[in-house]
């Protein structure tokens, strides 16, 4: 499935919760759930490292395309993590490095995302992007 | 005045807490982080711009003469408040960062690498991590009063610490993550009979009781203005006058000098030589009338209420399961920093936010704390004479609630 396929699904899925409790409800779900980075790639090199959270951050270039996983040490931030994990993972690095993301903010977590250093997601997308970047120059 | 009969008449004072955050009424419970604004400090900058605008200490005109006044009127409230010997000891700067900086550059002059300087484990970054570049510049050792597990710093360690290479001793008067109120008294004492200076940080302690410079007889000692309700922007720097006369200059440019020609430039006395540039009038001028509203209201009446919201939260905090406090010392500011079991503060701080709560989470600047309970950060709260028990159980259920959905 493309990107913008997918941020749409997602968008969907947030999309019938009325309440912010519900939403955050399915957020703490999917934080809640397995961890998608291995233990052996939670190293200090993979950390992005936010003011309060902190997540972890692998790549690694597998016939053509990326494949992420990451984690968090708050829940949130993980849910949060996993979609990111959903709509980037095992895409093409130049379908990586073109897409828009949009679909947190469509989602109403625009605050989680802010310029504010409280958790690494801005810089997790940075880095998710460098690495497109990178395996598309390899 | 007694704050628990005029609560309602002194939080219609502050508009911002009639605003509605995510569909409910605010409650703010950052005010550590930064204090909210009464109308009359909101006028007073809204009226400088409107009547009073023009730049200080340097025109003939009458705007300036009005203007300069005020500024000279607001620096003496603030030594009057302090009770300094002089008014020339009070720096306005841009707050407690810049302050702390401008004496630790300073210093750069004093020190070498045969020499030691004293910081706290409680410390604030802001009074840290200037003093590290210090180290780095001369060569000076930094060592460090420990804290014990009730967020105390141990009085004992600090004597075997000093000895006559230390030149300096710099503390938090109280801590912004735990609100404990150190023993600064002891600690001026102790440090002056080695021939140590002293530089407290008064951040988190001018907005909640009364501060007598004089006879602390503490060498410099800073706060923020918008932690008294003031306007961001603004810090007062008190330093003794041979102090102050001893240290070069920070910044330099305009109003701190004397005479400036090509060949060489003199420096001007105090306050001026500190002042470097336009400062910020307005906000300056504001801050003293903050500090007059505080005063109406009395210190005395303010730290007795906040003691009664400090122990109404406490005691209904530790009546939510797994809820760990951090920060139990007898003496202590209305901060309560606190975990619940294994939950990320993060998780909490973002869901509470949902309903209008606003606290702080995470490290508050103060990694070593952190370090030494071992934890990622806390979730903070910190009361100000316009905050509700209504608002802390609010609070508290908030609490509750997040707990569940994150368990």
């Amino acid at each position: 499935m493309k990107i913008k396929e997918i941020q749409d699904q997602i968008v969907e899925e947030f999309d019938i919760f009325d309440s912010w409790m519900d939403k955050y409800e399915y957020l703490i779900e999917l934080g809640k759930s397995v961890a998608v980075i291995d233990d052996i790639n939670k190293t200090d090199d993979n950390i992005i490292k936010g003011c309060q959270s902190k997540v972890w951050l692998h790549a690694k270039e597998k016939n053509g395309v990326v494949e992420f996983s990451a984690d968090s040490d708050a829940i949130i931030t993980k849910g949060i993590v996993s979609l990111l994990i959903r709509t980037f993972s095992n895409q093409k690095p130049l379908d990586i490095i073109n897409a828009n993301l949009d679909f947190i903010d469509k989602i109403g977590l625009r605050q989680h995302l802010s310029s504010n250093r409280a958790n690494g997601l801005n810089n997790m997308i940075k880095k998710i992007k460098f690495y497109a970047i990178a395996f598309s120059k390899a | 005045m007694n704050i628990l009969n005029n609560i309602e008449s002194i939080r219609k004072e502050f508009p911002i807490l009639n605003t509605t955050v995510n569909g409910n009424r605010l409650i703010y419970l950052d005010n550590a982080a930064t204090s909210q604004t009464p109308n009359c400090v909101i006028d007073s900058i809204s009226n400088y711009y409107k009547n009073l605008n023009s730049n200080i200490h340097r025109g003939v005109h009458t705007l300036s003469q009005m203007a300069t006044e005020k500024y000279e009127d607001t620096r003496k409230k603030f030594s009057n408040h302090f009770n300094t010997k002089s008014s020339s000891e009070i720096i306005f700067t841009s707050g407690t960062t810049h302050s702390i900086n401008l004496v630790s550059s300073g210093f750069t002059n004093f020190l070498s690498d045969k020499d030691e300087i004293i910081v706290s484990q409680l410390e604030h970054h802001s009074n840290i991590v200037p003093w590290q570049m210090l180290c780095e510049k001369t060569g000076a050792k930094m060592k460090v009063i420990p804290m014990n597990a009730k967020g105390e710093l141990d009085l004992s360690a600090f004597s075997n610490l000093l000895s006559h290479k230390t030149k300096i001793v710099f503390v938090n008067h109280v801590s912004n993550a735990l609100g404990t109120v150190n023993n600064i008294e002891e600690i001026i004492e102790e440090s002056h009979k080695v021939g140590a200076a002293v530089l407290i940080d008064g951040a988190q302690a001018v907005p909640h009781f009364k501060v007598d410079l004089r006879k602390l007889d503490v060498d410099f000692y800073v706060c923020s203005a918008h932690k008294f309700c003031g306007p961001t922007g603004v810090g007062v720097l008190f330093g003794k006058r041979e102090w102050l006369e001893k240290l070069p200059a920070y910044q330099g440019g305009g109003e701190m000098i004397e005479e400036v020609t090509f060949e060489k430039t003199t420096y001007s006395k105090l306050p001026n030589k500190f002042e470097a540039g336009t400062p910020n009038i307005a906000g300056v001028i504001a801050s003293g009338i903050a500090l007059d509203y505080i005063n109406n209201i009395g210190l005395e009446n303010i730290k007795k209420y906040e003691d009664y919201l400090l122990n109404y939260a406490t005691k209904k905090l530790l009546e939510i399961d797994g809820l760990k406090i951090y920060g139990e010392s007898k003496n202590k500011t209305s901060v309560i920093s606190f975990n619940i079991k294994n939950i990320h503060p993060y998780d909490i701080g973002s869901l509470i936010d949902n309903i209008g709560i606003a606290v702080r989470t995470g490290q508050h600047c103060a990694q070593p704390i952190m370090d030494y309970f071992k934890i990622p950060g806390t979730i903070r709260i910190s009361f100000c004479f316009y905050n509700t028990t209504d608002e802390i159980d609010t609070l508290v259920n908030a609490l509750k609630k997040a707990s569940t959905m994150l368990s």
